[in-house]
C-alpha cells in the first residue's frame, strides 16, 4: 500500500498540492482525475520522487520514500511520464533492456534476458523488437515504454497521462494492457487520466483532485455519479449505463 | 559497416600514414636500426600516427558523450564553447604563469574547459525554446564570446602569434616528447566505455534516469569532466580540430543508433579513420608541403555536416 500523508507542494506562495492524504491499495487501478491544474501530475511526481515534497510524507509499504536508496526505490516503484519527444535512437529491445537497469546496472544476466523476452512478448512487440523507437507510431512507442516498465518489474506502476496523443483504438489497447497488468500480474497501477470515461470503465478506485486538494476518494461506482462530478468539474454531467459501463455524457452539458 | 572492416581499414591507413612524408622511408630501411630513416620513423612518424589515432578517437567519443547528455545531435566541443574555453584557459596560463609546465597548463585549461562546458549546460537548461538548431547556435555564440575575450587579451599582451598555434590543429609538429599528454585519452576512453550505459540512460532525460534509479546529476557531470579532459589534451598537443566530434557521432548514430555501449567502439574507430584520411590527404595533396589538419577536417567535415543538416528530418 502507498500512503500519502499531508503532502504539500508550493510554487512560490501558491500551493499546487495542499495537504493531500490518500491511501492507494495494492492490486488495483487507481485513477487520479480532476480539472487542469488540479495538481494530479504534481502529486504523482512527488509519490514517485521525481519532485521533492515541501511538507508531508509518502510511505511505500510502510517505508518512507525519502529514506530509500534510488536504486532500491527503482525496484519497487516505476513511473512513466507523458512520453514527450525523444530523439534518442534505441531499438525496442534496447529500451526494454534498460528496464533491468536497477537490477543489473546494464550487465544483463540470463535471468534479465529472460525477463526482457517475456516483457516484449507480453506487449506483443516481438516482430518490431529491432525497430528504432523513432520509426514507431505513438501507440507502439507507448507499448514499448510500458514493456520497459514490465521488465523493470516493480510492484507499483505509475503513469502520467499515458493516453496523451493516442487515438481511440490505441487508448483502449493501452488501458486493456494496464487492466491485465493488475489482473494477471498482480501489479498496482496508479494513473493520471484526462478522459473521465476511461477512468470510469477501467479503474477500481478514483481519487478526484481540485485546486490541489482531494475532493473525492473512493471506489469508482461511488464517484461516477452526477452529484460527485458536479462537485469536481462544476458541470452537470448525466450518466448513462451501458451494459457494464457507466458513461459520462459531458459533451453538451 | 562491420567493425572488422573498420579495423582492417584502420591498419591499412596506419601503415600508409607511417610511410608517407617528405623524407622517403621504406619498410626495408627499418631493418637497419641505427639508420637516419629509422630515427625519423621513431621520432616523428610513429608519434604522429599515435597522436592522430588518439585525437580522432578521443574527440569523436567526447562529441558523442556531449550529444547524448545534452540530448541534442548538434552539440559538440566545437559548438558548445568547450574548445574556446580551453583556448582561453591556455591564454590565462600563459599570461599568469609564464613558466608553467605542460601539466600546469593542462590543469588550468582543464578548469576553464570544464567551467565553460558546465556554463553552456546551464544555459541549455534555462532555454525554453529547445530547437535542435537553435541550441548549437547559442553554443557557437557563447564560444565566440569566449574567443573574442581570448583574442582581446592575447592582443593586449602581444601573444596573438603564440595563440594561433592552438587555433590551427596541426600534426606536423608532433614529435616524441611533445605528444605524450594525449595518452590520457586512453584511460578516459576506457572509463567512457564503462559508463556507456549510464550515459545512454541519462540521455533519455532526468525523469527517465530517476525512474531507473540513476544518479542523473553525477553521471552528467562525470561525462562533462571526461569531455573536458579529452578536449584539453587534444588542443594542447595538436590544436583545435573542429567538427570531428560532431560528424562522426552523427554518422554512427544514423547507422547504429544511440546505445552507447554498442556504438562507442565504432565511434572511436571511425573517428581515428576519418582523421587519418584527412591527415594523409593533407600531406599528399600539395606535397612536399602540408595542409593543416584543421583545414582538411573543416572542409571535408563541413561538407558532411551540411549533408546531415539537409537530411536531418529523416532520422531526428
Amino acid at each position: 500500500m502507498i500512503q500519502v500523508r499531508e503532502l504539500s507542494k508550493f510554487y512560490g506562495k501558491k500551493a499546487v498540492v495542499e495537504k493531500v492524504s490518500v491511501n492507494i491499495q495494492r492490486g488495483q487501478i487507481t485513477s487520479f482525475i480532476g480539472p487542469n491544474g488540479a495538481g494530479k501530475s504534481t502529486l504523482l511526481s512527488m509519490v514517485s520522487r521525481l519532485l521533492d515534497a515541501d511538507t508531508g510524507e509518502v510511505l511505500v509499504d510502510k517505508d518512507d520514500v525519502r529514506k530509500m536508496k534510488s536504486n532500491d526505490f527503482a525496484k519497487r516503484v516505476s513511473i512513466l511520464k507523458q512520453s514527450n519527444f525523444m530523439n534518442v535512437r534505441l531499438t525496442v529491445r534496447e529500451l526494454v533492456s534498460f528496464g533491468r537497469f536497477p537490477h543489473s546496472k546494464g550487465r544483463l544476466n540470463e535471468e534479465d534476458v529472460r525477463i526482457v523476452d517475456q516483457a516484449i512478448e507480453y506487449m506483443e512487440l516481438g516482430d518490431m523488437e529491432d525497430s528504432y523507437l523513432d520509426e514507431l507510431s505513438g501507440g507502439q512507442r507507448q507499448r514499448a515504454f510500458i514493456s520497459m516498465v514490465i521488465a523493470q518489474d516493480t510492484e507499483y506502476v505509475l503513469l502520467d497521462e499515458p493516453l496523451n496523443n493516442l487515438d481511440m483504438k490505441h487508448s483502449v489497447q493501452i488501458m486493456k494492457i494496464l487492466r491485465r497488468l493488475v489482473d494477471e500480474l498482480g501489479k498496482t497501477v496508479i494513473i493520471v487520466l484526462h478522459d473521465i470515461n476511461f477512468a470510469s470503465v477501467y479503474s477500481d478506485r478514483i481519487v478526484a483532485l481540485k485546486d490541489g486538494r482531494v475532493v473525492k476518494d473512493g471506489p469508482t461506482e461511488d464517484i461516477i455519479n452526477s452529484e460527485s462530478l458536479k462537485e469536481i468539474y462544476d458541470m452537470d454531467i448525466p450518466i448513462k449505463q451501458m451494459s457494464n459501463c457507466r458513461i459520462c455524457v459531458y459533451f453538451n452539458s | 559497416m562491420k567493425t572488422r572492416y573498420l579495423i582492417a581499414g584502420l591498419i591499412l591507413l596506419s601503415f600508409t600514414s607511417l610511410f608517407v612524408g617528405v623524407s622517403s622511408i621504406t619498410p626495408m630501411d627499418l631493418l637497419d636500426w641505427s639508420s637516419e630513416e629509422t630515427q625519423i620513423f621513431l621520432i616523428s612518424r610513429v608519434p604522429r600516427l599515435v597522436a592522430i589515432l588518439l585525437a580522432g578517437a578521443g574527440m569523436s567519443v567526447a562529441g558523442m558523450i556531449m550529444q547524448q547528455l545534452s540530448r541534442n545531435k548538434f552539440v559538440s566541443p566545437t559548438t558548445a564553447g568547450t574548445l574556446d574555453a580551453t583556448r582561453l584557459g591556455i591564454l590565462v596560463s600563459m599570461l599568469l604563469f609564464t613558466n608553467a609546465t605542460l601539466l600546469e597548463q593542462m590543469a588550468i585549461s582543464f578548469a576553464f574547459a570544464l567551467a565553460g562546458t558546465l556554463l553552456f549546460m546551464q544555459i541549455l537548461d534555462r532555454i525554453k525554446f529547445k530547437d535542435a538548431i537553435f541550441i548549437p547556435l547559442v553554443g557557437l555564440m557563447f564560444g565566440n564570446i569566449l574567443s573574442s575575450l581570448t583574442t582581446f587579451f592575447a592582443y593586449r599582451s602581444n601573444v596573438i602569434q603564440n595563440m594561433s598555434s592552438w587555433l590551427q590543429g596541426d600534426f606536423s609538429m608532433i614529435m616524441s616528447g611533445r605528444y605524450e599528454l594525449l595518452y590520457i585519452s586512453v584511460p578516459i576512453l576506457v572509463l567512457a566505455y564503462v559508463y556507456a550505459n549510464r550515459f545512454t540512460v541519462a540521455g533519455m532525460g532526468e525523469d527517465f534516469s530517476r525512474n531507473l534509479g540513476l544518479n542523473y546529476k553525477f553521471v552528467v557531470n562525470f561525462g562533462l569532466i571526461l569531455v573536458a579532459l579529452v578536449t584539453v589534451t587534444v588542443v594542447l598537443t595538436v590544436g583545435m580540430i573542429p567538427f570531428l566530434g560532431l560528424i562522426i557521432p552523427n554518422i554512427v548514430s544514423i547507422m547504429k543508433g544511440d546505445n552507447l555501449e554498442k556504438t562507442l567502439p565504432h565511434t572511436a574507430l571511425m573517428g581515428a579513420i576519418f582523421l587519418l584520411i584527412c591527415d594523409i590527404l593533407g600531406r599528399v595533396l600539395i606535397y612536399p608541403y602540408e595542409i593543416s589538419i584543421s583545414l582538411m577536417v573543416g572542409v571535408i567535415g563541413s561538407g558532411i555536416f551540411l549533408y546531415l543538416l539537409f537530411r536531418r528530418k529523416a532520422y531526428a
